[in-house]
């Protein structure tokens, strides 16, 4: 068993740090709904850690407890070895993570670059009225952030819809915005939550290559959920299965796989 | 042929960041800045300062302001009125306080009193949204005027419950009171038109205005990714405010010179500035322009084409007129929702690929 300051070192030598989240005894509840009971994971440094589970088992709570969205009634949440407060998301979204939504969650009305430059919004210091004169640090920050977006804008492959209002794109496309917009915020957790969601295999693929690419040359710590259990063996580190609320299994891809209770989850037994 | 975007290559991103990025655009809006500041100055005379010049400048002030709340934040006001009053009383307040300031300093202020009170009748948007939040405006309306003509401080007491604007000079030229020469008012408004445009502009380019189009367009989305809806909000809001009680304090102080509350500044102000941006267009400073211009160049239009061209009854052109604004309006907003700033847009595409379609 590892510590929580361990680091390794996976198959194909990626380096995976000390945890750098970790939620305790989640417990969240919507009147008398218990949408999470009593879950512990962590997330470690640089690796891509997936959450899987059937239709309603609690995996968007999970991924809105995270960002902010939700306060859990019970347990806490430790981000970067401090317990974090109860706070609103975009207090989240300051202290460094960034995430993407099951359905696409993108400014309609804005281009392409004006929704990935909303990404560097924390990186941006200048006041009001710098910015209605267009001196000082507005002018230098709108263009230092502009580099870093185009870079992102490279590295995603959307250079030609870079001036597309965003409600003319096909889904895939937008699903890739939502993206460099989460990534511009230069997050150290990035969420995704279906990123894959009514994508055809090819689009699959290339959502797959730009996650495995993220993860690799940002050294990005990513946590996912999808539902494409052929996507998720292959992507992710390790995994945390939840059913009805309740975590049934956490660990590497293929122990998840060999688990009774996964097995049992997905292919269905009777509760009792 | 005439407008085209090829060979106009840029080499750094702050020269794709200007307002104009296209070089026919930007010649156009030297040629248009030419016109207004050394050509018309020359030619105009009284009856086009006040039928059309004065109202087309400080409305759109008023329709940029409300623009910037409305078509970027999303927030929608019918409060224009009550906040183009307080701008106005404000104004002549500092006016009658304070005799030897220059009523450049007084419409400034007159602009941020508005934007302080705009932000006090902004704070239900936190809770509220779209109608309700209208109506939430509404009663600012409604409270405004109802004060400003039952506190007789606010009308210095005057027997009239009237506000006069007394005479006030700019280097040493008179620009209220009723002794103005029009080239002197109409330039007053233009300078202060051009500064407000420029202001607003980069507000909307930069974080500032992505911020409130973030909240406008999918308001959680927004705050997942950092923005304050409390302090986008609130900024639009002041911002806004800002606008509209400097056009309000020039509305009174320039083109009305007396003024009275509930006749000037009543609820229909409000649907007026609002009709501006819908017609011109909600998100884009040009479309306040158009907008302000489509309003306020009909009805003078009209009534010179019906009464002068063809020399019908005064009363009878009058009602025509509404009639005809009015189908007007209808017939604009179902051809094109996106009001005369998308009709622009549509036309520059076009004219991009002219004569050749392909």
């Amino acid at each position: 068993m590892l510590d929580a300051s361990d680091s390794y070192v996976t198959e194909d030598g990626r380096t995976i740090g000390g945890v750098v989240m970790e939620m305790k005894n989640i417990t969240l509840r919507f009147g008398g709904v218990v949408a999470i009971k009593d879950i512990s994971f962590d997330i470690r440094q640089g690796e891509i850690r997936a959450i899987i589970g059937p239709n309603g088992a609690g995996k968007s709570s999970m991924l809105n407890v995270i960002s902010g969205f939700y306060n859990p009634q019970e347990g806490q949440v430790f981000y970067k070895g401090k317990l974090r407060p109860s706070m609103r998301p975009y207090q989240v979204a300051r202290q460094g993570i960034a995430r993407t939504f099951q359905n696409i969650a993108l400014f309609e009305g804005m281009t392409v670059l004006d929704n990935i430059m909303t990404g560097r919004l924390h990186h941006s210091k200048a006041n009001l009225f710098e910015q209605a004169f267009w001196k000082g640090r507005a002018e230098r920050e709108e263009v230092a952030n502009r580099e870093v977006v185009e870079k992102i804008i490279d590295f995603l492959e959307i250079q030609t819809i870079r001036k597309t209002p965003v409600g003319r794109l096909p889904y895939g496309l937008k699903k890739r915005v939502e993206l460099a917009r989460a990534l511009a915020a230069e997050p150290s957790i990035l969420l995704l939550d279906e990123p894959m969601a009514g994508m055809n295999v090819e689009e699959k693929e290339d959502m797959s290559r730009f996650i495995l690419d993220v993860n690799d040359e940002f050294g990005t710590t990513i946590a996912l959920i999808e539902h494409d259990m052929g996507v998720v063996m292959d992507l992710s580190d390790r995994v945390v299965v939840m059913d009805y609320g309740k975590k049934i299994g956490d660990g590497t891809p293929d122990e998840v796989r060999n688990n009774q209770d996964v097995i049992d989850a997905y292919l269905g037994v009777a509760h009792d | 042929m005439f407008y085209r975007e090829a060979g106009d290559f840029k080499t750094s991103y702050a020269e794709d960041n200007q307002t104009f990025p296209v070089k026919f655009d930007r010649y156009r809006y030297y040629a248009v800045l030419f016109m207004g500041f050394a050509i018309i100055p020359f030619l105009i005379n009284d009856y086009w300062v006040n039928a059309i010049f004065l109202p087309f400048l400080i409305y759109s002030i008023a329709a940029i302001g409300l623009n910037i709340l409305t078509g970027y934040c999303g927030q929608v006001s019918l409060g224009t009125g009550g906040f183009m009053a307080v701008g106005a009383y404000g104004c002549y307040k500092l006016m009658t306080a304070f005799p030897d300031v220059s009523i450049l300093i007084h419409v400034l202020l007159a602009g941020g009193i508005t934007g302080i009170v705009c932000v006090v009748f902004g704070l239900p948007s936190l809770r509220i949204k779209g109608f309700y939040l209208a109506v939430a405006t509404l009663a600012a309306q409604f409270f405004l005027v109802w004060l400003f003509n039952r506190v007789p401080w606010f009308y210095n007491y005057s027997a009239s419950g009237q506000i006069n604007a007394p005479e006030r000079t700019i280097f040493g030229i008179e620009v209220t009171g009723p002794n103005t020469e029009a080239w002197a008012t109409y330039l007053f408004c233009l300078v202060i038109l051009t500064v407000c445009a420029l202001i607003a502009r980069n507000l909307t380019r930069g974080m500032q205005g992505r911020q409130w189009m973030a909240i406008r367009d999918m308001d959680i989305a927004a705050e997942i990714i950092g923005v304050n809806p409390l302090k986008a909000k609130i900024s639009a809001f002041a911002v806004s405010g800002f606008f509209v009680g400097i056009a309000g304090a020039l509305f009174f102080a320039v083109y009305l010179g007396a003024a009275e509350a509930g006749d000037s500044f009543g609820i229909t102000k409000s649907f007026l500035v609002l009709f501006m941006i819908i017609i011109g267009g909600l998100g884009s400073i040009f479309g306040s322009f158009a907008g302000a211009a489509f309003l306020v160049l009909l009805p003078v239009f009209l009534k010179n084409v019906l009464v002068g061209t063809l020399g019908w009854p005064t009363d009878l052109a009058a009602h025509l007129e509404f009639i005809i604004v009015g189908g007007l309006i209808i017939m604009f907003l179902i051809l094109e929702p996106h009001g005369l700033a998308q009709l622009w847009r549509v036309a520059k595409e076009k004219l991009r690929l002219w004569p050749f379609p392909h």
